[in-house]
């Protein structure tokens, strides 16, 4: 270790320096839409007209934000894109919990109370993973319809905790797979009813997958479109299908500053849950479970 | 009425015999021990016993009750697991008090059976820790607090000192023992460890392949070993299983000719009280001596009544300090024989040593079993 920590000289040196250029210039590659966005959203829009997209705003605004979040016309309202915004929390939040408790629940039955044909339901489970979006549609259009669910943010929570169903119970029985079934065996034993054994035993044991799988539920339902444009239309819609009616609008001046702050919105809420939850991530809290 | 009885007790897993015909029983405050190589079946029996696994056909009655679709929580047994089982989530205290919170218990009784365990295993200062702040050995007395604090009827072991380093076990045995001798508990324990089966158990049942092969106390399992298999696997060096041949002796007098390479057969006799009817003239039999009834003249038994002394050639010499064992080849096969610590014996030279064929035991090359 000690000869490749210390900077060497010749041909270490000259690898280490090509490392860190290209690590460097593709951070700035992957960094230089960001910049853009968050530079123009608070330029006017004189500035963004004769300005270098580039540079940084000459007289800082926040006035494009304001305008984003409360008065930017959306369709036939003027209300910003803080109903959407709204709409999305609302939506992104109950599916987020009913898909991972339900994924969680999953995968404590699959691992630890086995019984004919788990691997079969697993299986199929897996499958649902695998299905193209765009091919349940029209069958979960007609059964939104059946349920009265239609064009509401009920029924959008409903298509998400079925569509994320699949990935949720694959992180859980994974995770809970290789969990020591002596404990299991042992609360059984010290009187632990099936669901005591769930909420005393597993749960607290299960921090890092609960992380993992509300990252990957929120990040994927919040920056959903396909199933927000299909099933939610109008005042519904979430921010997603909002912001992309805002940025299409072919009527009147492309108020990009706008554009770019209503962006930022949308993007804001999943770069939060990966900076709060994302040092979660590592922490391992089975140590020391069984023998260590 | 035994306590613990299991009769006729079958277990399937698809076409697989698990445990076949098992009957086995313990009377209240006995220290049953389960023994037998792994995959023998001797966790599925005792996890049947706990209600973890379900059983085909049979019956399994704690103090004359069947409990055979009893569910474990209402069997009043408790188990200590071999990885512990500890939650990982919880205190010392809660691990200890868990299954008394389970039951209702109240928190001001729950907290004093709590400490009335820890001081037991003297583990009182960790009751705050978590399972991951503890060393093996506290863990595994943690694991048995569990077990004690419910006082339960019938306490159930999974091979609970084989995580724990060599000085550990032999302390934590001990300690066991104690534990018994002290609470009067009924113990069904599983182990791979024939030493811990010998020094722990009121009664062995060892197994091979799903199927009983000897129950009894640790003497007769010793001593009177029932066939060929259960004499090699209990006791350490094994016993010395040879191959002879039965003399014409006089009417009564059989003996026992056992073939060397090189060098003449050795002639042993065979004691009065151990002859049987197979063993005529000419027939095949297998003669089972322990390493400690072979040794050197000095620490031959005096009042032993059946003393051969043969003289052989030294292979190898292992000092073990508190004795001497002797490795030579008799009947194409390596005997061990153990001599007093300073016994001195040379690797290639010849050595009188002495058998004390009270201790023999004799087995059907065919059938495998005891011959008596």
């Amino acid at each position: 270790m000690r000869a490749e920590g210390s900077v060497g000289t010749g041909p270490a040196l000259v690898s280490r320096l090509v490392i860190y250029g290209l690590l460097a210039l593709f951070a700035v590659f992957f960094l230089l839409p960001l910049f853009v966005m968050v530079v123009t959203s608070f330029k006017t829009l004189d500035e963004i007209r004769d300005g270098n997209m580039l540079a940084l705003p000459v007289a800082p605004t926040i006035e494009p934000w304001l305008a984003a979040w409360g008065t930017t016309c959306i369709g036939l309202s003027c209300n910003g894109v803080k109903g959407f915004f709204a709409n999305s929390l609302l939506m992104v939040t109950p599916a987020v919990i009913i898909s991972t408790m339900l994924g969680a629940l999953n995968g404590y039955v699959l691992t630890k109370w086995r019984f004919p044909g788990d691997k079969l339901i697993f299986g199929l489970m897996l499958f649902a993973c695998f299905i193209p979006f765009q091919s349940v549609l029209i069958p979960m259009a007609q059964v939104l319809g059946w349920l009265g669910l239609a064009g509401t943010t009920a029924g959008l929570v409903m298509v998400h905790v079925v569509y994320g169903l699949g990935f949720t119970t694959l992180f859980f029985r994974n995770y809970y797979d290789v969990f020591p079934s002596e404990l299991v065996r042992a609360a059984q034993i010290d009187g632990a009813s099936f669901f005591q054994i769930f909420r005393r035993i597993l749960l607290p044991s299960s921090g890092p997958i609960i992380v993992v799988t509300v990252i990957y539920q929120f990040t994927n339902i919040w920056n959903d479109f396909l199933f927000g444009a299909s099933f939610a239309s109008g005042d519904a819609a979430p921010m997603t299908v909002a912001l992309n009616n805002l940025v299409n609008s072919s009527t009147g001046v492309k108020e990009y500053n706008v554009h770019m702050a209503a962006a930022m919105f949308a993007a804001l809420p999943t770069l939060i849950v990966y900076v709060v939850a994302g040092r979660y991530l590592v922490r391992g809290l089975m140590a020391g479970a069984v023998k260590g | 009425m035994a306590f613990l009885e299991v009769s006729r007790l079958d277990k399937r897993f698809g076409a697989v015999d698990v445990l076949k015909d098992i009957n086995v029983d313990l009377e209240k405050g006995g220290f049953l021990v389960l023994i037998g190589p792994s995959g023998c079946g001797k966790s599925t029996l005792l996890n049947t016993i706990a209600g973890l696994e379900t059983i085909t056909s049979g019956e399994v009655r704690i103090d004359g009750h069947v409990v055979n679709d009893l569910h474990p929580s209402k069997r009043d047994i408790a188990m200590v697991f071999q990885s512990y089982a500890l939650y990982p989530n919880m205190t010392v205290a809660e691990n200890i008090g868990f299954a008394l919170e389970m039951r209702g218990v109240s928190k001001s009784d729950r907290a004093a059976a709590v400490r009335d365990a820890a001081r037991t295993l003297q583990i009182e200062h960790l009751l705050a820790r978590r399972p991951a702040q503890l060393s093996g050995g506290q863990r595994q007395r943690v694991a048995m607090g569990r077990a004690l604090v419910r006082k339960p009827r019938l306490f159930l072991f999974d091979e609970p000192l084989s995580n724990l380093d060599a000085k550990l076990r032999v302390d934590m045995r001990t300690e066991i023992k104690r534990l018994h001798h002290r609470t009067g508990a009924t113990i069904v324990y599983v182990t791979h460890d024939q030493i811990e089966a010998m020094t722990l158990a009121t009664k062995i049942a060892v197994m091979k392949e799903g199927v009983l092969q000897q129950v009894g106390t640790p003497s007769d399992i010793y001593n009177r070993p029932t066939n060929l298999f259960v004499a090699d696997f209990m006791g350490s060096p094994a016993m010395n299983l040879l191959e002879a041949k039965v003399a014409a002796g006089g009417a009564n007098e059989p003996r026992l000719t056992l073939t060397r390479n090189g060098s003449a057969p050795i002639t042993l006799r065979v004691p009065e009280s151990k002859v049987t009817p197979a063993m005529s003239a000419g027939a095949k039999i297998i003669l089972g001596i322990r390493p400690e009834a072979i040794t050197d003249e000095g620490s031959a038994d005096r009042n032993a009544r059946t003393l051969d002394t043969v003289h052989v050639l030294v292979d190898v010499v292992e000092p073990a300090g508190s004795d001497t064992l002797v490795v030579t080849t008799i009947a194409g096969k390596e005997v061990i024989a153990r001599l007093r610590a300073d016994a001195e014996a040379r690797p290639g030279e010849m050595l009188p040593l002495v058998f004390n064929l009270d201790k023999a035991v004799y087995f059907d090359p065919e059938t495998g079993q005891r011959l008596q």
